[in-house]
């Protein structure tokens, strides 16, 4: 069974890392989760991105974090990623499996994900 | 929504949102009948807003006060048999002892009844989401094969990982495995050691 004298040795990893780490964080992932996030599949959504974003090894330059209804909400779910010097970047109808190929092109690669974009939906 | 967990979700955001520092989850499973209760110490609700506050159609306002997650828990538990009610007390009431409690009442044999589903995710990525807030988490399940209690409490974790943040992908991975070593219950090869 886990126990919380594992939780300790997790603690003393941690310690040394997040002082390193704060401060950090270029890039911001927003997953919207108001009710109409939630009720359209945002949970396994944003539970992708966590998961992606710490087992590519992306924590120092990547925040994933949550919102509520942004107001589109027909789009849902909506993720939104925010990078200093750069446009806002709103993917919409989001599943898991998107997650994925999102974290590996546009946060690993650099590379915006088009196909998925608000814009390729409403064009 | 496709499970009952979303709802529980959906619904513990507001209570973070009211600024809650304690958030209680809490569900009783015996045999066919499913009790939910969401209690928490934030802000609460004026009198005026609690009456509307179940009911998507009514309203006073000119900016969104309420929104669509209880009348959706509502139906949820209503379409089964069940109910669901809501008590709050204002912080400008009682500035003291302030807060929100739902509870909802499922019969889980109906036809229209929701399944429950991953409870265990919705706990996570409450923590994640709300590494500052404070879950407490208690579910039973009582019927012919099965009496399992599973318990979390973030004000436990928190004290054992003295500033490292809740929401540290390790620490939500072993939260996340803690609850579900609850569920799958006792390992009988490791029982004999104590």
């Amino acid at each position: 069974m886990k126990s919380l004298a594992e939780l300790q040795k997790i603690k003393a990893r941690m310690q040394d890392r997040v002082v390193l780490r704060e401060g950090s964080g270029d890039i911001r992932v927003v997953v919207g989760m108001a009710t109409c996030g939630i009720a359209a599949g945002a949970r396994p959504v944003l539970n992708e991105f966590v998961k992606d974003v710490s087992e590519e090894g992306l924590s120092d330059k990547v925040t994933v974090s949550q919102t509520g209804c942004i107001g589109i909400c027909q789009y849902e779910p909506v993720v939104e990623i925010f990078e200093a010097d750069k446009e806002k970047v709103t993917y919409v109808k989001m599943t898991a499996e998107k997650a994925k190929e999102v974290v590996e092109k546009h946060l690993k690669g650099g590379s915006v994900v088009e196909q998925y974009t608000i814009g390729a939906y409403q064009s | 929504m496709k499970e009952l967990s979303l709802n529980i979700l959906d619904i513990t955001e507001n209570s973070v949102k009211a600024g809650a520092s304690l958030t209680s989850i809490i569900i009783d499973e015996e045999n066919n009948v499913l009790k939910l209760t969401i209690q928490d110490n934030g802000s609460g609700m004026s009198e005026e807003i609690l009456k509307g506050v179940t009911d998507p159609f009514y309203t006073t306002r000119t900016t969104r006060k309420v929104g669509m997650g209880l009348p959706l828990l509502k139906l949820a538990a209503e379409q089964t048999g069940g109910s669901m009610t809501v008590e709050s007390v204002s912080i400008v009431d009682d500035p003291l002892s302030h807060g929100t409690k739902v509870e909802a009442m499922f019969y889980q044999d109906s036809i229209d009844a929701t399944p429950l589903g991953d409870v265990v995710s919705t706990i996570c990525t409450l923590i994640q989401g709300h590494p500052d807030t404070d879950f407490y988490f208690r579910h039973r399940i009582l019927n012919q094969d099965k009496d399992i209690l599973v318990e979390m409490d973030t004000r436990q974790i928190r004290e054992v990982l003295d500033g490292v943040p809740l929401n540290e992908y390790e620490v939500i991975k072993w939260i996340e495995e803690y609850l579900n070593e609850q569920y799958a219950g006792p390992d009988d090869t490791e029982q004999d050691v104590t």
